[in-house]
């Protein structure tokens, strides 16, 4: 039953208010049992954002002493949570103010949800770090604050919580506020993203500086931990920055009507603007911005729009639409921080699918530059560079990717739309590391024009490898058929192109000689198959060779042989040198 | 909705660039949703909308229509018909997508429904299993769809705010809370086997209030059970339980006019209306202010056990 009496409550006054308020998503983090979940549950508690069946389907439950709410059951939904006790999975969690409205990522603590946390923090405009006063910085902590910095997350929360167990002592306070700081400073360093902190002291369990100011702590005088999020610079859609618009799709309903729908990532955009579309380089200006709402005479980011340019130009979706005087880099050449998140490692040469902005490209992991050390065997606060001939599941490192077609991207740092991508194994579709760009190699526009396939003439060599990922060649395999089979498969499954020759006895006719040497020219990996009743296989390409058994990798192992035999390095285009 | 959403943050230089436009939080959920429709309709072969009637659909259907203007919406609908629906919410939807100039696609589970199941003959879970969760894997199935759009959202239920806005099904259509895809920025992963799907939901960011105000931003049309108005019901303890098609009263029992609307649209059997006075969207949104019960407190099927609605998702439920 209403209680609020309509005659009391304007609706204009009341969506004018709604229509003010903006929108601030934040991420938390922090170790196992820091109190994360509870924090949260008491954040929605106290601004009256949970309702009272809910708040009565967990009384009495939990691990809290008799009489006190367990708040952490308000967000840990998963039964594997509830029973036992931590967060396994990110919960999204919605409340507003009177001020702003808030989407939270409430992440998980346990080092094998890392993955996770990177996921909470991707879309966050500030992170809680979570810090238990007892116990100070912790191996966890560290982590947590890195992958924020690493994922551009420009303000930090520091809460150093359970002040009510440390007798509210300010000495405690402050000296984990002096190590903190001193640690952000070695992350910015690192990462090249500085965070701005901010430390405040709480209890998530009594309530301490969450939504009501503490007596216990006059000390701090300081605002509440939901006083600084009302007031924190919200989501910087930076209006001045250079137009970006990743074209989703091409509409065309008609002969009279060809738009591109797309989502602006960052800057503004206006009827008349010139434009760029990349990678191909060509020119417009914006005729009309289309929307079912009306034409729009300005539309910044992150609005979806649909844009009408003034010519006829080929723009499809993947293609980047960019201000012409702010261009995008075209590149096939990026160097990007990885968080690898399967429990696949990372194998260097083998094909990715690389998702980036509205396209996805094949790439190759060419080289990893260092992997960065922030586990607990790390000497004390210290982010170690180790070289590295792989990454693990929760790992981080720095590598060079190479992509079989050129796109066009900014550095992360500057625009953290067009500075992310995913990869994804094209074997099991595992979303397999997020990426950020570091740094990309430009190619002149008309060599992306030329590789973006506005080429005529007999198709080379550089051509038939961005196509398939690889160069063509014979391989000779020598052993039993469910073995070769396996080959095939694996080769299979990785994107290659193969063409399976079974030769009867080693002396193989010369029509299939010929075959198989045509074949190769002609770009595909050729399995020359001669049975034999041996246990074990052999594949060679030229002088490299390999033997194969039944329990062999076969995956990581034919990659290696590919990569040495020089099969997965790009032949240089004879027009122009990179 | 127009230009006027686009506030600046100081209103004075009219004739100066906005320094800083400022977009509100309708307009970038809004953005965030048209952009998932777009991706989604770009990537995958053969997408459909779960077209529900409720609120959310009505939502969602609004924002496939801004998505891909001026072209038609470029995916099919479908409605999982439990026999159970009110009457008004099928007259509703037959001319939602008539005005829409959608494809509407309806499934049921007819094999079950001739058997005359019914919650109060089984159990609410397994009449649910049948009659929504089976039906929504057959229909899928029979129409070779592997991308489905959903309207749910993260604030609605505990194991709803764990979910992706690609939420990956395996080939039975279930989903494994524990081992999602990790999903970053706005980069969603499509790629699927043959025989698996993804469940999309748009609306993920979104809050009950976000709805109702977009409702009332946009004239957006929605079914008029959600309006208070006299209606005959049945007393039932608390609960306020609508007469339909199914109503099976209990000895003694006789119906009531009383002024109810209904919070959320379901099966008849299983939905209970809830004593208002709203009966214009304004009203609602008051109203929904001074709520003290999450709105799915009148469903009867998310409370069977603890974590009911986590394994009906398991088992293939939205």
């Amino acid at each position: 039953m209403t209680t609020l009496a309509e005659n009391t409550f304007s609706i204009d006054d009341f969506m004018a208010g709604e229509r003010r308020k903006d929108l601030l998503r934040f991420s938390t983090a922090g170790s196992v049992d820091d109190g994360k979940s509870t924090l949260i549950g008491r954040l929605l508690y106290d601004t009256q954002s949970v309702y009272e069946d809910q708040v009565r389907s967990i009384e009495g439950k939990g691990t809290t002493a008799p009489g006190q709410i367990d708040f952490a059951l308000l967000t840990d939904g998963l039964r594997a949570e509830r029973e036992q006790g931590i967060t396994i999975d990110v919960a999204y969690r919605y409340f507003s103010t009177a001020r702003r409205k808030f989407i939270i990522a409430d992440t998980p603590g346990h080092e094998q949800y890392t993955r996770n946390m990177a996921t909470g923090s991707s879309t966050a405009d500030a992170t809680i770090v979570l810090i238990d006063a007892r116990k100070g910085v912790l191996p966890q902590s560290r982590r947590h604050a890195y992958i924020a910095s690493l994922l551009g997350v420009r303000q930090m929360l520091v809460a150093v919580n359970k002040m009510d167990l440390v007798d509210y002592s300010k000495e405690r306070f402050c000296s984990i506020q002096a190590d903190f700081s001193a640690l952000l400073d070695q992350i910015a360093a690192d990462t090249g993203n500085p965070v701005q902190p901010y430390f405040l002291p709480v209890s998530a369990l009594i309530g301490d500086n969450v939504v009501h100011r503490s007596a216990a702590m006059v000390w701090y005088t300081g605002p509440s931990l939901i006083d600084l999020l009302e007031s924190l610079p919200a989501a910087r859609h930076d209006h001045a920055a250079p137009l970006r618009f990743a074209v989703q799709r091409v509409l065309r309903p008609d002969a009279s009507f060809r738009g591109f729908a797309g989502q602006i990532a960052s800057g503004s955009v206006r009827p008349g603007d010139a434009i760029t579309a990349l990678p191909s380089g060509r020119i417009a200006r914006v005729a009309r911005i289309s929307t079912f709402d009306g034409d729009l005479d300005l539309a910044t980011a992150p609005l979806s729009v649909t844009l009408v340019l003034d010519r006829e130009i080929d723009v499809s979706r993947g293609d980047l639409i960019v201000s012409a005087e702010a261009q995008a880099t075209v590149t096939t050449d990026l160097e990007a921080s990885l968080v690898w998140m399967d429990v696949h490692d990372l194998i260097p040469d083998r094909r990715y699918l690389l998702k980036h902005a509205s396209h996805v490209v094949p790439a190759t992991i060419t080289s990893l530059r260092h992997r960065v050390l922030l586990d607990s065997d790390t000497p004390a606060q210290s982010l170690v560079h180790t070289p590295a001939a792989t990454l693990s599941l929760n790992q981080i490192g720095v590598a060079a990717l190479r992509l079989l077609r050129p796109i066009a991207v900014d550095s992360y740092r500057d625009h953290r739309l067009t500075g992310a991508f995913i990869l994804i194994d094209p074997a099991t579709n595992a979303t397999v590391a997020a990426g950020m760009i570091r740094s990309a190699q430009p190619i002149p526009a008309a060599l992306a024009a030329h590789l973006h396939g506005a080429n005529s003439g007999p198709v080379s060599a550089r051509e038939r490898f961005l196509r398939w990922g690889h160069r063509g060649a014979i391989l000779t395999l020598t052993g039993p058929s469910a073995l070769a089979d396996r080959v095939e498969r694996a080769l299979f499954q990785e994107g290659m192109v193969t063409l399976r020759l079974n030769a009867h006895g080693p002396a193989t006719d010369s029509a299939s000689d010929s075959l198989a040497a045509q074949a190769a020219a002609s770009g595909l990996l050729v399995l020359l198959h001669a049975e034999t009743d041996s246990d074990a296989l052999s594949v060679s390409i030229g002088n490299h060779s390999i033997t194969f058994s039944d329990e062999d990798a076969f995956t990581r192992r034919l990659h290696t042989l590919l990569a040495d035999s020089g099969l997965l390095h790009q032949p240089r285009s004879p027009e122009y040198e990179i | 909705m127009s230009v006027l959403d686009i506030l600046p943050e100081s209103s004075s230089q009219p004739n100066a660039l906005p320094s800083a436009p400022r977009l509100s939080h309708l307009r970038q959920l809004e953005a965030e949703s048209i952009h998932i429709l777009r991706e989604v309709a770009s990537e995958f072969e053969r997408p459909v909308m779960l077209y529900s009637i409720g609120k959310d659909s009505s939502v969602m259907l609004r924002l496939a229509q801004k998505a891909f203007f001026p072209a038609p919406i470029p995916f099919p609908l479908l409605h999982i018909d439990t026999g159970f629906k009110f009457r008004e919410m099928i007259e509703f939807r037959d001319r939602m997508a008539r005005e829409v100039g959608a494809e509407l696609h309806v499934w049921r589970n007819e094999p079950a429904i001739a058997a005359g199941t019914n919650p109060i003959a089984l159990d609410t879970k397994r009449c649910c299993g049948l009659l929504k969760t089976q039906a929504l894997l057959d229909g899928l199935r029979h129409h070779n769809f592997d991308a489905a759009f959903g309207g749910a959202r993260r604030d609605e239920e505990k194991s709803r705010a764990k979910e992706r806005i690609y939420s990956f099904r395996d080939g039975a259509g279930q989903w494994d809370p524990k081992n999602q895809r990790p999903e970053l920025w706005n980069l969603y992963n499509a790629r699927i086997h043959p025989g698996e799907s993804i469940r999309v939901f748009p609306l993920s960011n979104w809050t009950e209030m976000d709805v109702w105000q977009y409702i009332h931003e946009e004239n957006i049309p929605v079914v008029d059970l959600y309006f208070a108005k006299e209606r005959p019901m049945y007393l039932r303890g608390e609960a306020l339980l609508p007469i339909e098609q199914s109503f099976v009263a209990l000895p003694g029992e006789q119906p009531q006019m009383v002024k109810c609307r209904l919070r959320s649209l379901g099966c008849s059997p299983c939905t209970g209306a809830i004593r208002s006075d709203a009966a214009t969207i304004p009203e609602i949104i008051a109203e929904l202010l001074s709520f003290r019960s999450s709105e799915r407190a009148n469903r009867v099927i998310d409370h069977d056990q603890e974590g009911s609605m986590e394994l009906k998702k398991r088992e293939g439920y939205f």
